[in-house]
């Protein structure tokens, strides 16, 4: 019920949808090119390098499956939050997001360890072409992560803080959500073609 | 009142979500395949094998995120089109790139 009426809170349009929902697809589709270009370009240059360190010498599958394993429950962890706004459950609601970001502040930790760990390796963004390509896609995947982690912060605090609108903010977490999930399968994407398949 | 209509079927198309059950299968199942994927890249036995299998394992996850954690296949269509035409053509831009890098290092050498 909560979520037909959260997308009934908006006047008219020619498609019935939410203008800000499919605005927010969109955008979303937009990132796929601009995350595809980053992709293609550390495929092509991955294996351009001169000079070590080279990608199956530095690269730690272990931890990252570690880390992929945190981002992919955090995805989980939006959608049972979604699911507590959408049904009245404030404490669902509340743990759903709290996780996700607490799941997603774990991930940039694992980041910000193997990055360290890379530039103590002797591997930074002007050691070689792989260096150069890695960090760059990686860096802003983690640019996104932080965004989304903000973004469901901001959302959980006034959740917490004030009364739970289930018509307000069952819209507002979905489409957060969105932004989270393709986080997540942007991920899922780079962990198979830079890191399994190094 | 045609218009009306229309609308109203729209916004019913838009909207509709999976179950929390189905919610935590799916999570269940994208952790087998993350631990099945990572085993494959162990496995010296899989490697004539290994990258067909791990992109399609990898499409797999990809597409259970989107069908139900991003509601596509409970949303509306248009969702759906405006997302899965542009991952087509990012798709497309990482496949003619690395042509273009396998045609240009054949003239290299």
């Amino acid at each position: 019920m909560a979520q037909t009426d959260a997308h009934a809170l908006h006047p008219p349009t020619s498609t019935g949808l939410n203008t800000w929902k499919l605005g927010f697809w969109v955008f979303l589709s937009s990132e796929t090119l601009f995350f595809g270009s980053f992709i293609a370009t550390y495929m092509v240059y991955k294996s351009a390098s001169v000079v070590g360190p080279f990608p199956t010498e530095i690269l730690d599958i272990p931890l990252t499956s570690i880390s992929t394993f945190v981002l992919l429950m955090s995805s989980l962890a939006v959608v049972v939050g979604l699911d507590g706004i959408q049904k009245g459950k404030r404490k669902q609601a509340l743990a759903g997001l709290f996780t996700t970001v607490l799941l997603g502040a774990l991930f940039l930790g694992f980041q910000a360890y193997e990055f360290t760990h890379f530039y103590h390796a002797g591997l930074t963004l002007q050691t070689n072409l792989f260096g150069s390509s890695f960090f760059i896609l990686t860096g802003f995947h983690g640019a996104h992560v932080s965004i989304g982690i903000i973004w469901l912060f901001i959302l959980f605090m006034d959740i917490l803080r004030g009364p739970m609108v289930p018509e307000k903010h069952a819209l507002q977490v979905e489409v957060a959500g969105l932004y989270w999930h393709f986080v997540d399968i942007v991920w899922i994407v780079i962990f198979t073609l830079i890191y399994l398949l190094a | 009142m045609a218009q009306e209509t229309h609308q109203v079927e729209h916004a019913h198309a838009e909207g509709g979500h999976a179950s929390l059950r189905t919610y935590v299968i799916i999570g269940v199942i994208l952790t087998v395949v993350t631990a099945i994927e990572v085993a494959i890249s162990y496995i010296p036995a899989m490697e004539p094998v290994e990258v067909p299998l791990l992109l399609a394992l990898s499409f797999a996850k990809f597409m259970l995120v989107v069908l139900f954690y991003m509601h596509l296949k409970f949303d509306s269509k248009i969702f759906s089109r405006v997302f899965y035409g542009l991952s087509l053509l990012a798709a497309l831009l990482i496949s003619g790139l690395l042509l273009f890098h396998v045609v240009l290092g054949e003239y290299r050498t």
